[in-house]
């Protein structure tokens, strides 16, 4: 443990990190994740961060040591995409047993997974999680991993983030940590160029990056790796030789970005793909950052044509919605995506911001959203679910755009609801995934469904049925009602204008 | 307003519609003690048979007037008395149900002067057999047309006329041919949850639920009683589901004074609230909390489902009144109406299709029409067409050969409602592909517009 805990000590001192910088000696060895409160926590463990940023590396095996919840009930829950092999979306545990456990045959039971997947997929890689409880008894994997490469002749990382280590946020980081001792540097490739660069901290969720990377292939950029979404493992182990980086979710792969800057000279600036203007800003840093070291100048005028073209496309796109959307308000409930920029769009085409999270914001994005928004009023750091709800019932917001953990809030108080988390169904990223996003926010708050789930029962469900009756024993008058009824509307149909 | 296409073409390719006397034999089986008795060669019988098992997996009895080429010239009275008295012999029917057939009707044969004639002169050999005629050319209507035709010669011929002393639970109900054997269940426990008697007219629940009786039975067995029908009149009130039966509702309210109220469908909320207000109403009987619980849950079924609908293109194709209760289902969810295909243009409710138009035709136009849809929306002779388009096909209407169960589906009020969500949204989860780079590149959209990923976006 001692090793895991120098490590943490380091992930935990991130020069590149202005909030980490902020803070005195006392306060950066207590880490940077929020402390958990026993009875009022959410969110993942470190074994979940790691397993997320590298769960997306598509042709690797994901070997987790574990009795059977860290990875059973855990897996294929989140929606990265694969433009190719598929053995990432098949599960590997060791399942320890008790009997493993109190016998100590945890590291054979390991040795063993690792030579049987080795023989019945061949993958380039294995990856191997330690989880709290092999941590626990002691199981060293690091030696275990060690061996297996040797005697079976392919890599085998060990990814040591055990769940009671910390946060899923130092989880991503030990991951990162992971990649820089044992995977990147390994591979020299035979092929790099002065156009070569790597995305940090991109999922490639539902397939957005694929909105991305054909911008960059137009200005002749090779994606060397984008780390974790769609990559293989040979792309990682050669991603030393890309000429710069972009980090797109800073707060998870900050240090490996860093790291490769001080060890492989890869100067990196930190942006997102989501909302118009920061991708324009985000394809302007690459080609400006590639020309500094040593691209053509050319590439600068390419972009802002690319730019200009691809942003009048998306706007024009946009207008269109800008009569059904103008007015509606929205309320952002989000860490993960940097907000300020969508917020920028939506606000655009007439939408209303009623209120954003910052969580996991950083203190630029939080003044940007500042001046975006005019009022800091809106800004939040974190709601609880009783506060939300009721927000949402009063009517205060026309639709939440937040992850799958409070969609539920949203839904019970009957109001339109997106997902903008990882387990979203649809593309966001670039121009074109802007305008899915407000195309998705368009029916999802038009939806008919919304009149019938708020329409109370005619006879009213809630207060007592039989109050809302007429009295029930004057048979004449109940046989009256009932031919005042027929007479009145012979034909009873829903109302198709209602529901269009 | 719907724009209601009319057919141009002469070759009809994959026919949508199945022929005016099967829907009206389909009504006959819903009668205790009954026997259909196409009035055609024996052919016309044999198909319909086969069809009706092919979909209810189940011994249909069908019998046929079996007209050859001398009869044909020389009239089918004989065949027709000949028929009737066998079948009253063999199997001591309650009712006989003579739906005719094109053959019979282009010659011209007075079907109801025969039966009249046979009635009279053979009064004793049919004690206690009524004998209803319904004139079904095989070339005009459909389904939909046989099935109230049906219905409306049963009260015609067997309902006690005039006005009664009116019982007051007792309501009648006439469902239209779309509902299923397991939404004719839930429909009377429903009624019945308010203290109310329900007599359904006809009632495929009894006959046609894939009981197993413990004797051979050659008629029908289950379904509404001819005494029952008899009985009509006492009804307090007349519940019609489907624009289609409401000339049987007319008849019955002429001939015996009885009001009705015609629901166009039961399917979704709206609906649904209507009709258990009207229960609630005529019993005088407050909304059983059961079925406040059923709506509360078809409300969470909506918020959890709509996430799959919206923004869907739907392609239906199927007789009227099942062509609105599909589509106002899809587009309360918030999916549109890509195409639709009906079997005719007779119909009222065609208007009030949530559609912008409607086309008159057959499977073959409803394969033109839907390339590019999420999901079809027909029988399972849509099958080929799906398979052929990539696209999903929804099962329903008739027939359903290919699939068991289709007749304990549930459609109707907050419970079908809540299932057919559910069974649309699973389609659509079940049809999921992943992403790949080509279908998201942003310059391959571009160029080739209206491409495979529906989004409105792309269209001019």
């Amino acid at each position: 443990m001692t090793s895991l805990s120098a490590k943490i000590q380091d992930v935990f001192d991130e020069p590149a990190c202005d909030k980490n910088r902020g803070k005195d000696a006392k306060a950066r060895k207590e880490g940077c994740a929020r402390l958990l409160t026993p009875g009022a926590a959410a969110g993942g463990c470190a074994f979940d961060g790691a397993k997320i940023v590298l769960q997306p590396i598509t042709n690797v095996a994901h070997l987790v040591h574990a009795p059977l919840a860290c990875e059973g009930n855990s897996w294929d829950n989140r929606g990265a995409a694969s433009s190719g092999p598929t053995l990432w979306r098949t599960s590997f545990t060791t399942d320890l047993t008790e009997l493993d456990v109190v016998m100590g045959q945890g590291e054979r039971k390991l040795f063993k997974a690792i030579r049987e997947i080795k023989e019945a997929y061949a993958p380039p890689a294995v990856f191997v999680y330690s989880t709290c409880v092999t941590a626990l008894i002691g199981d060293d994997i690091g030696a275990v991993c060690k061996r297996a490469a040797e005697k079976f002749g392919l890599a085998v990382v060990p990814i040591n983030a055990p769940g009671l280590a910390g946060s899923k946020n130092l989880g991503n980081k030990l991951a990162a940590e992971a990649l820089l001792d044992h995977v990147i540097g390994t591979v020299e490739p035979d092929d790099a160029g002065p156009y070569d660069i790597n995305i940090l901290g991109e999922f490639n969720l539902s397939g957005e990056f694929w909105l991305i990377k054909p911008l960059l292939d137009r200005l002749g950029i090779r994606v060397r790796a984008c780390i974790p979404g769609d990559a293989r493992y040979i792309d990682i182990a050669s991603a030393h030789r890309a000429r710069a980086a972009m980090v797109v979710c800073s707060t998870a792969l900050i240090n490996l970005a860093r790291k490769m800057d001080e060890r492989w000279d890869i100067p990196f600036f930190e942006g997102s793909f989501y909302g118009i203007s920061d991708t324009s800003q985000a394809l302007r840093n690459v080609a400006e950052l590639l020309v500094r070291k040593g691209a053509d100048p050319e590439i600068l005028e390419c972009t802002e044509r690319l730019i200009a073209q691809e942003e009048a496309i998306a706007w024009k796109k946009l207008k269109a919605y800008r009569r059904r959307l103008q007015g509606k308000r929205v309320l952002l409930n989000t860490g993960g995506v940097k907000s300020w920029s969508v917020l920028h769009a939506l606000m655009e085409i007439g939408m209303e911001i009623v209120g954003t999270s910052v969580k996991k914001s950083t203190v630029e994005d939080k003044e940007r959203i500042k001046q975006i928004l005019k009022d800091d009023n809106h800004m939040f750091e974190q709601m609880a679910a009783r506060d939300l709800y009721t927000m949402l019932s009063e009517g205060k917001a026309d639709i939440m755009l937040s992850g799958g953990r409070t969609q539920f809030v949203a839904l019970k108080a009957k109001t339109p609801w997106l997902d903008i988390n990882q387990e979203r169904q649809h593309p966001y990223a670039g121009y074109d995934g802007m305008v899915e996003l407000v195309r998705q926010i368009d029916l999802a708050i038009h939806n008919p469904i919304w009149s019938q789930v708020r329409e109370r029962a005619p006879w009213d469900c809630e207060h007592g049925v039989k109050n809302q009756q007429p009295s029930t024993k004057n048979e004449t008058a109940t046989v009256h009602a009932a031919q005042e009824f027929a007479g009145t509307t012979p034909t009873i149909s829903a109302s198709v204008e209602e529901i269009r | 307003m719907t724009r209601i296409v009319s057919q141009t073409k002469s070759a009809s390719v994959n026919p949508l519609k199945s022929s005016q006397p099967l829907g009206a034999a389909l009504a006959f089986l819903g009668i205790d003690g009954a026997v259909p008795l196409f009035h055609g060669t024996q052919g016309c019988t044999s198909f319909a048979l086969v069809l009706f098992v092919r979909h209810f997996k189940e011994t249909i009895p069908l019998q046929t007037t079996a007209m050859d080429e001398v009869t044909t010239i020389l009239g089918g009275s004989d065949n027709l008395e000949e028929a009737i008295l066998n079948l009253k012999t063999r199997t001591k029917p309650k009712l006989i149900g003579v739906c005719t057939t094109a053959l019979v009707e282009t010659r011209g044969e007075d079907s109801a002067g025969d039966i009249a004639d046979i009635r009279l002169k053979r009064a004793e050999e049919l004690a206690g057999t009524e004998i209803v005629l319904a004139n079904t050319p095989d070339f005009s209507g459909a389904l939909e047309e046989g099935w109230a035709k049906a219905v409306t010669a049963v009260i015609e011929g067997i309902t006690r006329p005039g006005e009664r002393a009116r019982q007051s639970k007792k309501i009648a109900i006439l469902p239209g041919w779309n509902l299923t054997v397991a939404d004719i269940e839930h429909l009377r426990e429903m009624v019945e949850s308010f203290g109310l008697h329900p007599v359904i007219l006809p009632d495929l629940s009894g006959s046609l639920d894939g009981t197993v009786p413990d004797h051979w039975v050659p008629t029908t067995y289950g379904g509404t009683s001819v005494e029952g029908i008899r009985e009509l009149g006492a009804a307090e009130h007349c519940i019609a589901i489907g624009e289609h039966m409401r000339r049987p509702a007319d008849v019955l309210h002429k001939v015996t004074g009885v009001p009705y109220v015609l629901f166009e469908s039961l399917t979704g909320l709206k609906a649904a609230d209507q009709f258990v207000s009207l229960l609630s109403t005529i019993s005088g009987e407050p909304v059983p909390a059961g079925v406040c619980r059923r709506r509360a849950q078809l409300q969470d079924a909506l918020l959890d489902g709509h996430f799959h609908f919206g923004g869907k293109k739907i392609a239906i194709a199927a007789e009227p009144d099942q062509l609105y209760q599909y589509a106002t289902f899809f587009v309360g969810m918030g999916s549109e109406i890509a195409a639709a295909v009906t079997t005719t243009d007779m119909s009222e409710i065609l208007e009030k299709v949530p559609a912008e138009s409607i086309q008159i035709g057959d499977l073959g136009d409803l394969e033109t029409l839907a390339g590019g849809a999420d999901l079809l929306v027909t029988h399972s002779h849509g099958r080929q067409a799906s398979q052929r388009l990539g696209i999903p096909l929804m099962r329903v209407g008739f027939p359903v050969f290919d699939r068991l169960g289709s007749q304990h589906k549930l459609s109707i009020l907050y419970q079908g409602t809540r299932d057919l969500v559910f069974e649309v949204a699973n389609m659509f989860q079940a049809d999921r592909h992943a992403p790949t780079p080509e279908e998201l590149d942003p310059f391959r959209k571009r160029e080739t517009p209206g491409g495979p990923r529906s989004s409105p976006l792309t269209r001019p």
